[in-house]
């Protein structure tokens, strides 16, 4: 059983520093932005904030490269930023904007990019996210294109069945699959205590058998290392990794919640270890970052959210028409996904692909092999003649009991018309 | 032309459309080195590998959820439930995840969910559900519910090549009970096209899957006394062929509508309202219905058959209807 790990901060270029303390600050204000518009009535519903837990965001995504697959959370907007995603479509979002990803049919962090960005759109249902990334993971590998994909879920969303579903399933086919537990300590109300009677969740990953980092998530450096170290593993065929970063939720649930359940001294406690302050001050002193490039950063994070956030504010809501369109894919249109083979496809078509059927178990050699012609179904075939009815005419067991007779419909116009 | 069980026909469809596209995979519980439950996937490992046809956990919320990150990246994976009543398992991954994906942000699923489902093998309250209905309200779904081994074969190829999230039911009670000669080559039959089954003037009888059968039957009795019914055959209720229903009960004037799911929010409450909506003044009589009791599926056979429909029910109710 692999134990907990903890990764070594790797030495960084002068540019990846600054890329990470640019995202950080550009979450932040972002965020800031948005509870302004939130208090003007702009933002049309609920609004998250992930103030505190920057660096989980920013430093995990930051370890993916273009070709990987994610899907964030409600309060990974860092992770959306680091991928690619422009400010103005997560402003479109939560104002429900007809210029918005979805163009308003959903909002927060509930979108994706399939094509490009390679986003998978969160739900509000926790885990679900797991086998789904999971999946994609899977994908990945068959079409030979060497990817990892990455999700996150908070403290409260590990208690879910999906959950241990998931990370069964990828520890089971062992996808090139990373999950970021943020342990922000809060569930809406509920402590990680009485929700999770365990020191770390970091734990949960032996029960999987799988590899897992514990990481200060208020430390986007050793965020970074450890998510980088963790999708290097993956991609090298070692199986899902669990990371568990350590953080907290310093605002309440949602804007509405003043979180007056969280004890002052926790609150302080976590307040002097702000991501950024902490980040810019390490910045500083190794001279990567003076007040002069501060600056700067600050100007141009100024002058693109301005530039963004108008252009959301100007944006129209759909249409009402709009409402009834897109239940389904008509057309040939709406699917523009085609398989990227980075394999050879006669490995995974006959005669390549052909194996024998059989299992081996370890120790013991393989079990008997197919051609399974005569193998009785579970039940009903064999109980059938013995609970046959005499009044047979009325009862639906004999409906298809002279089946060519009764089928014989089948073979009417619609049918003709197909056989070739 | 070769003469297959509806059971082979399903395997066939599976076998085909891997043979001819490399995006296709199927992945549920036992549907590899066992070939399923029920054998509907006997022989596709050993001929398409272990990457294609994956024996997964007892986990049916991973498996949707799994196949649907998969058909993000272009696949069209075919997930088993081994029974269908498993389904359950994996209401919130359906309905919340992979139903809603295209009309909330453009992703499509092109997933085909499949199981068997029905009951008449007396298997009992967990291994005999038609949980169609869950799914119907559920806008994003097609839903298939074939009769026969052609539409089987068809509507599944079919399904595997829609674009949407197909829920495929295949009535275990046909299974090995229907046989019939299948073309040699590739056809398909259309999704959201029902077909009329045995023609008639007096009334309509609306079925799907095994109860089809059993109003043929029912039809037959009927013909002797001198009651000409007509019998559609839905074959996929999700979207719905409203206009062949439409245009059979403008010229019989009279509807029963028989299914085996229970008589609560079943679609027979559906076709009847659509009725009333769209043929009000075309009706001679009141929209019938013969379902199963509202009641979990029970074990004994002496109560199975008292809770399914059957030939005898459809009889008393198409001649009541055909008094107005």
């Amino acid at each position: 059983m692999p134990a907990t790990q903890t990764a070594t901060k790797l030495k960084l270029s002068r540019q990846q520093y600054l890329d990470l303390y640019y995202f950080m600050r550009l979450n932040r204000e972002v965020e800031d932005t948005m509870t302004r518009l939130f208090r003007q009535n702009k933002i049309v519903g609920g609004l998250y904030s992930s103030l505190g837990q920057e660096a989980v965001s920013v430093g995990s995504a930051y370890a993916l490269e273009k070709k990987d697959w994610m899907a964030p959370m409600i309060r990974n907007i860092g992770a959306l930023l680091v991928k690619g995603v422009p400010p103005r479509d997560i402003f479109t979002q939560h104002m429900a904007k007809y210029t918005s990803p979805t163009k308003g049919k959903d909002g927060t962090s509930h979108f994706g990019d399939l094509e490009n960005l390679h986003i998978v759109s969160p739900i509000s249902m926790l885990g679900d996210l797991i086998p789904v990334l999971t999946g994609v993971a899977m994908a990945g590998r068959y079409l030979g294109q060497k990817i990892v994909s990455m999700t996150w879920i908070g403290d409260g969303g590990s208690s879910t069945g999906v959950f241990h579903e998931g990370m069964n399933l990828a520890a089971s086919q062992k996808a090139p699959f990373i999950l970021v537990l943020e342990n922000n300590q809060w569930a809406y109300s509920t402590p990680v205590r009485r929700q999770v009677p365990i020191e770390n969740l970091a734990d949960r990953a032996k029960a999987y058998g799988i590899a897992s980092y514990i990481v200060d998530g208020n430390d986007v450096v050793a965020m970074y290392s450890t998510a980088k170290e963790a999708v290097e593993r993956a991609r090298s065929g070692e199986g899902p990794i669990l990371i568990e970063a350590k953080t907290f939720r310093r605002r309440g649930h949602a804007q509405h919640d003043p979180a007056e359940y969280v004890p002052p001294a926790q609150r302080e406690y976590w307040e002097k270890r702000d991501p950024i302050a902490i980040y810019e001050k390490s910045l500083n002193t190794e001279k990567i970052l003076d007040a002069k490039g501060k600056q700067e950063i600050e100007s141009k994070i100024t002058a693109l959210l301005e530039k963004e956030r108008e252009f959301a504010e100007n944006s129209p809501f759909p249409p009402p028409e709009f409402a009834s369109q897109g239940v389904y894919c008509t057309g040939d249109d709406c699917h523009k996904i085609r398989p990227k083979w980075e394999r050879p496809i006669a490995e995974v078509m006959p005669p390549k692909s052909s194996v024998e059927p059989v299992w081996a178990v370890e120790g013991f050699g393989h079990g008997k092999s197919a051609n399974r012609e005569n193998a009785p179904i579970h039940f009903g075939d064999t109980q059938q003649q013995a609970s046959e009815p005499t009044e047979a005419k009325s009862t639906p067991k004999s409906a298809a009991k002279p089946p060519a007779g009764k089928a014989a419909p089948a073979k009417s116009a619609a049918r003709g018309k197909a056989r070739r | 032309m070769a003469t297959v069980t509806f059971l082979e026909a399903i395997r066939q469809a599976m076998f085909e459309e891997m043979a001819a596209d490399p995006s296709v995979v199927l992945i549920g519980e036992d549907v590899g080195v066992y070939g399923g439950a029920f054998k509907t996937s006997e022989g596709l490992l050993e001929k398409f590998g272990w990457e294609r046809v994956i024996d997964t956990p007892i986990s049916e919320s991973a498996i949707i959820g799994a196949a649907c990150g998969m058909s993000y990246l272009g696949l069209r994976p075919i997930a088993e439930m081994q029974f269908i009543d498993f389904i359950a398992c994996c209401f919130n991954q359906l309905t919340n995840f992979v139903a809603r994906g295209h009309y909330l942000w453009n992703a499509p699923a092109p997933i085909v969910v499949r199981g068997p489902s029905g009951a008449g093998v007396h298997g009992g309250p967990f291994h005999s559900l038609s949980p169609e209905m869950y799914f119907l309200h559920t806008p994003g779904f097609k839903i298939v519910y074939p009769s026969t081994p052609y539409d089987a074969k068809g509507l599944l190829k079919a399904s595997i090549r829609d674009n949407n999230p197909v829920l495929f039911f295949e009535h275990k009670f046909l299974y090995r009970r229907l046989k019939e000669e299948l073309p040699e080559t590739d056809y398909t039959v259309p999704l959201g096209k029902a077909v009329v089954r045995r023609e008639g003037k007096h009334l309509t009888i609306v079925s799907y899957a095994a109860m089809m059968h059993t109003s043929l039957e029912a039809a037959e009795a009927l013909a002797k006394e001198g009651i000409e019914a007509e019998v559609i055959d839905l074959r996929t209720l999700l979207p719905l062929d409203e206009e062949t229903i439409l245009q059979s009960v403008r010229k019989t004037n009279k509807c029963l509508v028989v299914h085996e799911d229970t008589k609560t929010g079943g679609i027979a409450g559906e076709i009847s309202a659509i009725l009333f909506e769209r043929a009000f003044h075309d009706l001679d009589g009141p929209v019938l219905r013969v379902t199963s009791l509202d009641t979990p599926v029970p074990y004994a056979p002496t109560l199975e058959e008292a809770f399914l429909p059957n030939a005898r029910k459809i009889f008393a109710a198409a001649k009541e209807l055909a008094r107005f």
